[in-house]
């Protein structure tokens, strides 16, 4: 066993952990965390999107180890003060999700997405979607959710 | 009309918990002293279990226990069973060999379930199995439904000869014999409608926890009817007394039918936690999804279409072999028989139908419903066989099905159902707006110019949905009744609870409900909350499948509603000393006709419960009520959806340009939520007809058994939908509603590969009509290829 201490949703944790253990699982293991989900295991759904230092990585796929030190941000720590962060809103007012199981791994794509590109179009969405598998919406409320939270963001 | 009542896209109640990573789903739970199971499954299609050496797995680090099928046996339990019992044309039933939970002497699928394991952790479980060491003896195996009935294919079980569990039939022999001799036209076809893995995005899950207290076994399981777990698992498993055997099946992460069924893994975490006296949770990983959640589809047909020269439908023959897997799962037999041959009338004057079909048992994971079930299969065999009918007659095949449209109700077609209303010719005319169908001819030409194959495919679906009424399908073979049961209870403060026997798992029950509520007693939508999913809350319940949850659960709030308004008025006549006949409720405040006297909700409620000079023996306190609906007749949604493909001919790719879906589902409760509904079953569909395909080898491995290797649809394999509604409203519920659920499902697989012929100017194409399916039809006919 080891100890790993990382920032999550701006507070300093630590845990032991073995080698194998992979980020989801110390997420809602080790900090009952468990929005984060855990959808396949090939690393293809992105149920389990987290930012790590700020980037939309597959909590699925990173050791626990390799986040020692990193500020991580999970769905639960998205909403600042009670107020939902305007993808979450987005989500909600685009009927952008149904059985909610892949909808934190949209919403942090979906955050990250948005941060990263300025002027997003419905192509380059889907594209940008392409690691996050929703079985439930078809995408096309998904997709409106994301251009919508962009447009607001951006404004 | 209040702002969250009927007709209105309320925003979902149920949102605010999923988007901020507060769902509470199966495997979210965990209980104190938790241990973790793993299943140790056959990597064989088809082999004798010889013996089974526990040793070293049993030593290994953090091993609690280990169960194999003997234990269970030993403790005489029964094993899983089929819900629905189909008989065969000579009027025996359905055969089926034994279906343990844990394998005994033979294991017939790759994934079938040899051995438990249950360790303090999950890693150490899924390490110890690794050291099981199970001899066994390899036999030869049928994986293919195609070719299971042939002499000489290994048997699956022997009490099922052939591998057959039935041969079927449905409908008018002599006369489409007779329809077919004497048709100007006879169009053939043989069509495969291909084999799906359901793929709901949350695994199934189960927690087993034993209270040795109380005797009280709880069960937290991936349901979609958690009463049917409880009532399958104790009166027929025996796993517990039904009244100490508690179900909950929380936040569920998609079903699509796959988590109907009352599967080996929950009902070992249940048994199995009474005998270590501790809580067991198992959660699948992905590839254990692939390998055991029940299947989908996996049909092979031969039909006969037979026309008159103007193009008159004449009759029907169908001869279709089902695939089943190795065991027949929870309602396996009932979804290729009474779920599809009632359905190949489509949207059609058939005057006569004949459908036979064998049940064929295979060393392949069980296949039951998924989405749709049954009816998608008959779909895209009528839109198929009609589009090739129009091609090869030489006529529109938007004129030929409106020259075959039924247009009178209610119609009674050759095979069961008795469709109860609908407009197709409206549905039609809508899509066709929709899509511009008289602008296609200048698309497909700019399309040319750029290089691509551009078609146009047309699905005119009809389906039946919330099967009822109980009588009916249980004449059919049904060991269950199809009504749903609801609870209504205003607390003294005026709030109210509604206790449904339907389970939400992405549907927005919580939502649609709460608008039924909040438009018939006017209270607040915050004032209303939804229970579900929960055996020790709720009455009884069938649960959500097949579409029934608008049509036949929301039905049965509506009943428990009218009984609580039918009381609430008696209360209210009393505290305002008027006539019962004379109270009215608008707004959630009762009035007396004619006069200005008020009494508000509250205040009623409040009085309900004092009771206060009550007149005894006329009005009992409380104001709780509780209905079980059972409807007239099943739903019958219909309407049309339209693809145009363009296909790239250098790579053999298909986009869809334009997806079209007009669909009839009779009043709306929540457009936002059904429109919703139909995207993901149109895409669904979609991935069905140009992605997804579940293949097994010649020795019955899953060679599709991950997400790199089955094409689940991604949000740039899909276009934006554009839909339309119709609406003729269902005489045969007191809500005039029909089921949304899997119409998308139901209807575009046609639609799309009708288009693919189209656009490439040939007959047929398997599904999934993949880019090397195209590029390789392409290269065989040069002149679609030109």
């Amino acid at each position: 066993m080891s100890v790993v201490s990382m920032t999550v949703n701006g507070k300093p944790v630590t845990g032991e952990v073995e080698g194998r253990t992979l980020l989801v699982d110390f997420l809602r293991n080790n900090l009952s965390l468990t929005g984060t989900h855990v959808g396949c295991d090939t690393s293809q759904c992105g149920a389990c999107v987290v930012h790590m230092d700020g980037k939309a990585v597959k909590s699925c796929t990173t050791l626990a180890l390799q986040a020692e030190g990193a500020s991580v941000t999970t769905i639960e720590g998205l909403a600042k003060d009670g107020e939902l962060h305007p993808v979450q809103k987005a989500f909600k007012e685009n009927h952008g999700l149904q059985c909610g199981f892949c909808t934190p791994g949209m919403i942090m794509t979906a955050v990250d997405m948005i941060e990263r590109m300025p002027n997003l179009d419905e192509k380059t969405v889907r594209a940008e979607l392409e690691g996050n598998i929703c079985r439930c919406t078809g995408y096309h409320n998904i997709v409106k959710s994301v251009l919508a939270a962009a447009d607001e963001m951006q404004r | 009309m209040s702002e969250t009542g009927i007709g209105k896209s309320v925003r979902r109640k149920e949102d605010q918990r999923f988007i901020t990573g507060k769902g509470r789903y199966t495997d979210d739970i965990n209980r104190p002293g938790q241990t973790h199971a793993y299943f140790l499954r056959s990597p064989h299609a088809h082999a004798r279990i010889n013996s089974i050496d526990l040793t070293a797995a049993k030593a290994a680090p953090g091993v609690v226990e280990i169960f194999t099928g003997a234990d269970i046996e030993r403790d005489g339990l029964g094993g899983l069973i089929c819900g629905w019992t189909v008989h065969s044309k000579d009027g025996s039933p359905m055969k089926q060999g034994a279906h343990p939970i844990l394998a005994l002497d033979t294991v017939r699928y790759v994934g079938d379930h040899v051995a438990m394991i249950i360790a303090e952790t999950y890693l150490a479980a899924k390490s110890a199995a690794e050291l099981i060491d199970v001899d066994y003896e390899v036999l030869d195996a049928s994986p293919s439904v195609a070719t299971a009935q042939e002499a000489g294919a290994p048997q699956v079980h022997p009490e099922a000869p052939n591998n057959t569990s039935f041969d079927w039939e449905l409908g008018n022999k002599a006369e489409t014999e007779a329809a077919l001799k004497a048709a100007a036209h006879v169009i053939t076809l043989d069509l495969t409608n291909n084999r799906l893995i359901p793929n709901a995005m949350e695994p199934r899950a189960a927690i087993g926890d034993f209270d040795s207290g109380t005797g009280e076994y709880t069960l937290w399981t991936t349901s979609q009817n958690p009463h049917v777990a409880r009532l399958v698992l104790s009166a027929f498993v025996g796993v517990a007394p039904e009244h100490k055997l508690r179900v909950i099946a929380p936040d569920v992460g998609g079903g699509f039918g796959s988590k109907i069924f009352i599967y080996a893994e929950e009902t070992a975490c249940a048994w199995a936690s009474a005998k270590i006296k501790r809580p067991i949770k198992w959660v699948a990983d992905r590839s254990e999804a692939f390998l055991s959640d029940a299947h989908g589809r996996d049909h092979v047909s031969h039909a006969e279409l037979a026309l008159a020269a103007d193009g008159t439908f004449l009759g029907l023959r169908v001869k279709t072999k089902a695939n089943l897997g190795a065991y027949l799962s929870t309602f396996s037999a009932s979804v290729p028989t009474y779920l599809y041959g009632t359905l190949l009338s489509g949207q059609y004057n058939f005057p006569a139908v004949y459908v036979e079909v064998d049940g064929i048992f295979t060393h392949t994971a069980p296949v039951d419903a998924y989405r749709g079930a049954g009816r998608p299969e008959a779909t895209y065999l009528v839109e198929r066989i009609l589009e090739i009918a129009a091609r090869e007659i030489g006529m529109d095949p938007v004129e030929l099905r409106r020259k075959n449209f039924i247009r009178t109700f209610p119609h009674q077609t050759p095979v069961i159902m008795n469709y109860d209303i609908g407009d197709y010719d409206a549905a039609l005319d809508k899509a066709l707006d929709l899509v511009d169908y008289a602008g296609f001819p200048a698309r497909k030409a700019e399309a040319r110019a750029r290089g691509k194959r551009r078609g146009i495919g047309f699905s005119s679906y009809i389906e039946a949905c919330g099967l009822a009424p109980s009588a009916a399908v249980g004449s059919l073979g049904a060991g269950v009744g199809l009504w749903e049961s609801a609870e209504v209870q205003v607390a003294p403060t005026g709030k109210v609870e509604v206790f449904t026997g339907s389970h939400s798992h992405g549907q927005g029950h919580e939502t649609t409900f709460a608008q039924l509520v909040c438009e018939r007693l006017g209270v607040p939508f915050d004032d209303v909350e939804i229970i579900h999913g929960d055996t020790g809350r709720v009455q009884f319940g069938m649960g959500t499948y097949g579409s029934r949850s608008g049509a036949v659960g929301m039905s049965a709030i509506s009943q428990a509603l009218d009984k609580i308004e039918a009381k609430a008025k008696k209360i209210a006549a009393h505290l305002m000393e008027a006539a019962v006949e004379d109270i009215q409720l608008k707004d959630s405040v009762f009035t007396i006709a004619g006069t200005d006297k008020t009494l508000p909700w509250a205040e009623l409620s409040l009085a309900a419960y004092t009771a206060h000079g009550f007149p005894r023996g006329e009005i009992e306190p409380g104001l709780k009520e509780n209905a079980f609906y059972d409807p007239l007749n099943f739903t019958f949604p219909s309407g049309c959806h339209i693809c145009e493909v363009e296909i790239d001919p250098e790579t053999g790719t298909t986009k869809i340009a334009n997806f079209v879906a007009v669909d009839d589902f009779g009043i709306i409760i929540n457009p936002m939520i059904v429109e919703g509904q139909v995207h993901g079953g149109i895409a669904q569909g979609i991935g069905q007809a140009l992605l997804e395909g579940c293949h097994y080898d010649e020795t019955g491995q899953l060679i599709t058994g991950s997400f790199m290797d089955y094409c689940m649809p991604r949000a740039d394999d899909m276009p934006s939908f554009k839909l339309g509604f119709t609406k003729t409203d269902c005489p045969s519920n007191p809500m005039g509603m029909k089921g949304c659920g899997e119409a998308g499902a139901i209807a575009s697989p046609p639609a799309v590969i009708n288009a693919v012929t189209d656009a490439l100017g040939i007959r047929e194409i398997e599904m999934p009509a993949t880019p090397a399916r195209i590029w390789a039809a392409l290269a065989a006919n040069p002149i679609a290829a030109d």
